[in-house]
């Protein structure tokens, strides 16, 4: 059957919040933050005209934001959040608090550089500082990926398997700001797909004594966690499931926590993630078509991270570049630490840690990294990849 | 009018139940025991950190006979104002309660207090106020006494003022703030029922001697509590709609003549144990002028 949708073209922010209307969104609450603020303008209109029979909480701080969607998914009402940059990090208890009280939802991250100095323009810092609590965590490539990406966000979130919440990611301006032509399943197709939430059975009632969250032996936080992790891992088969049924409804799946481009007879590979992995495909065509064998494996999921599927890219190539939009000082890029991680000196990994602050990086940028990568790799100067290498052309040292 | 004594008595539900981890003489459980009693099957109590997140009990027993969600400390206002949304979507009933201590209320949860106040949410705020940061061991908070000795200020005093929440939550104009008193059940009791039967904010100051923390005798809480109100340091009211009043409990110490030496409820305690005879002056003071302010207040909002 046909999927029935709409197509629309929304900037990135307006389809999010579309997202959330289909969603039938129960309890909104935010504070404002550029890149962030339309999507919750859009919501509060959308609340304000009757198109989206929800309650919006208009809290004074990112901190109180998520608290409040907290409460109202424990509750057992269908929450979300937005923010960016700084709004994430002022919520960093409140997201491990959220997390480890097993509770889905679904927060939009519209990512931003950290100040100082302040930059409101894109990078991956916000998105990745969070990565240790037991959220799930994807970044979508472009505004449609987005919509679907926070659409599924329910479906995962909401899964008895999952429980935990589920934060999207879009770059600032790249995406929340930039108008692209959005395929929508229709109201009904997403009521069908996305009943409303079945609280658990420990949802707060009135008059049914229960307790969330007191003072327990020390071996009940290390099973908690436990229980956590294997959410998280349960959390791989939901996605892929959510992927492949999603194709169902709205006629489109990505492959999973990641997105293979040009892979399959790669010697090379480029790992990317967010919305200039766009940039990289076009430097990936532009290197193919000079016959140079490399492909790019997009990261859509950070958390699970994708393990099995960066095993499978590493066991047929001869080198991976990871470019990088977030650091962890004194170390590597980040995304670069987590391929490391699990290609463990099976073939050598470079990172490249570029785009900063939304240092501009296009096409011919990843076709400059590559083309060096691979010069590196073939002449046997691998050995200087223990280090990342810093992509500032302009810059001079 | 003051619930009856005998009817609290009559209920049998418990709102704190026998064996919870609080410390002897607690003023918390006396304050849990009658939110218990009078909204108990009603209430969902959002707790953030201070002596009840340890009182509440450990995993996986329970202290506290009511649904309680835990969370963290600068966050109450909030999740409470996130669950009485989510009631109304659902359609569910209920009194979603938020029971703070000081520093969760008047300190590092002073934004989140102030921002669900002046939405209005749809929550009972409750902060049982035991003067410090009692779960931490006694540092000063912005509510701690002025001249009161904690851990963070052992020698003087503390020398700076307490912060009078229930007047900056009036002012928040909000329907319903009151101030109570651990040592008058029947009037706190009151104060819940007439808060429950208001939607909206509502705000209740309920002030909690604690015996390790003001250092008096485990046996004297309800005795401090009282000594409190009859020598007119902490008066207590209600403001309902626009119309302020003097609660009846504490009518009486509008004439200064009919109160009790403050240096009676001082010498109890332990943390004023070093001050001075122009300290006490000072105190008598600020008193006076608090009862002034109060006068007016009720005088302003006759209703």
């Amino acid at each position: 059957m046909e999927p029935r949708t709409v197509t629309k073209v929304l900037v990135g922010n307006h389809a999010v919040a579309e997202a959330i209307r289909l969603a039938r969104v129960q309890v909104v609450a935010a504070y404002p933050i550029t890149p962030q603020t339309v999507i919750v303008e859009r919501i509060a209109e959308m609340v304000e005209s009757g198109e989206l029979k929800a309650k919006y909480i208009r809290v004074e701080s990112e901190h109180s934001a998520l608290a409040a969607v907290y409460g109202a998914a424990a509750a057992g009402a269908r929450a979300f959040t937005a923010t960016s940059s700084h709004g994430l990090l002022y919520m960093y208890e409140m997201l491990w608090w959220l997390a480890q009280s097993h509770l889905p939802l679904v927060l939009a991250l519209v990512t931003r550089a950290i100040g100082p100095p302040w930059n409101i323009h894109t990078d991956h810092q916000d998105l990745l500082t969070v990565r240790d609590a037991p959220w799930i965590i994807a970044m979508a490539e472009n505004v449609q990926e987005a919509f679907d990406l926070t659409l599924q966000g329910f479906k995962i979130s909401e899964d008895k398997r999952v429980l935990l919440p589920f934060m999207v990611g879009l770059d600032g301006f790249v995406l929340s700001h930039t108008a692209e032509p959005v395929s929508m399943p229709t109201q009904e197709t997403v009521d069908a797909w996305l009943p409303p939430r079945e609280p658990e059975p420990w949802v707060l009632e009135p008059g049914k004594p229960f307790a969330v969250g007191n003072v327990g032996p020390d071996e009940v936080t290390m099973e908690l966690r436990w229980l956590l992790w294997r959410a998280v891992e349960r959390a791989r088969t939901v996605i892929r499931e959510v992927d492949r049924e999603y194709e169902k409804i709205a006629g489109r799946s990505y492959g999973g926590l990641v997105e293979r481009y040009r892979l399959s007879d790669a010697k090379y590979v480029v790992v990317t993630m967010g919305a200039w992995s766009g940039d990289a495909k076009e430097a990936v065509d532009r290197l193919r078509d000079e016959g140079v064998p490399v492909g790019l494996l997009r990261i859509r999921f950070v958390r699970p991270f994708p393990k099995e599927e960066v095993l499978e890219v590493a066991a047929g190539s001869r080198a991976i570049l990871v470019v990088d939009r977030a650091v962890s000082m004194g170390n590597a890029g980040v995304l670069g630490i987590e391929i490391s991680s699990v290609v463990r000196g099976r073939i050598p990994v470079k990172n490249v840690i570029a785009g900063l602050g939304g240092t501009d990086t296009g096409y011919e940028d990843f076709e400059d990294m590559i083309r060096r990568f691979v010069e590196e790799y073939e002449s046997g100067r691998t050995d200087k990849w223990l280090e990342p290498e810093w992509y500032m052309p302009w810059f001079k040292r | 009018m003051p619930v009856p004594i005998a009817k609290l008595a009559q209920v049998k539900r418990k709102g704190v139940v026998p064996g919870n981890p609080a410390c002897m003489g607690c003023p918390h459980t006396l304050g849990l025991k009658i939110l218990g009693k009078v909204l108990g099957d009603r209430a969902v109590l959002v707790v953030p950190a201070g002596c009840t997140s340890i009182i509440a009990g450990v995993y996986p027993r329970a202290g506290i006979n009511m649904p309680v969600l835990h969370v963290p400390f600068a966050s109450a206002g909030a999740v409470a104002s996130g669950i009485a949304a989510a009631y109304d979507m659902i359609g569910r009933d209920g009194v979603v309660v938020v029971w703070s201590g000081d520093g969760g209320a008047a300190d590092i949860g002073f934004a989140t207090l102030s921002g669900a106040a002046i939405r209005n949410e749809n929550i009972l705020v409750i902060v049982s106020d035991n003067e410090a940061y009692m779960n931490t061991g006694i540092q000063a908070s912005g509510t701690t006494s002025w001249r009161a000795r904690t851990t963070t200020t052992p020698i003087y005093g503390k020398t700076e003022e307490k912060k009078d929440l229930a007047l900056l939550m009036l002012l928040h104009r909000v329907p319903y703030v009151a101030t109570a008193s651990v040592g008058y059940p029947t009037d706190f009791a009151e104060k819940l029922e007439n808060a429950a039967a208001i939607r909206g904010f509502r705000f209740i100051h309920l002030l909690s001697p604690c015996p390790p923390g003001w250092r008096f005798d485990a046996d004297k809480t309800a005795h401090v509590a009282k000594l409190a109100v009859e020598t007119g340091a902490w008066i207590l009211w209600e403001y309902i709609n626009g119309r302020f009043r003097i609660s009846p409990m504490s009518r009486p110490y509008a004439d200064p003549r009919r109160r009790k030496p403050i240096e009676e409820y001082l010498r109890l305690q332990g943390r004023f144990s070093h001050v001075k005879p122009e300290d006490v002056e000072f105190i008598k003071r600020r008193i006076e002028e608090n009862w002034r302010l109060v006068k007016e207040l009720e005088a302003f909002y006759r209703g």
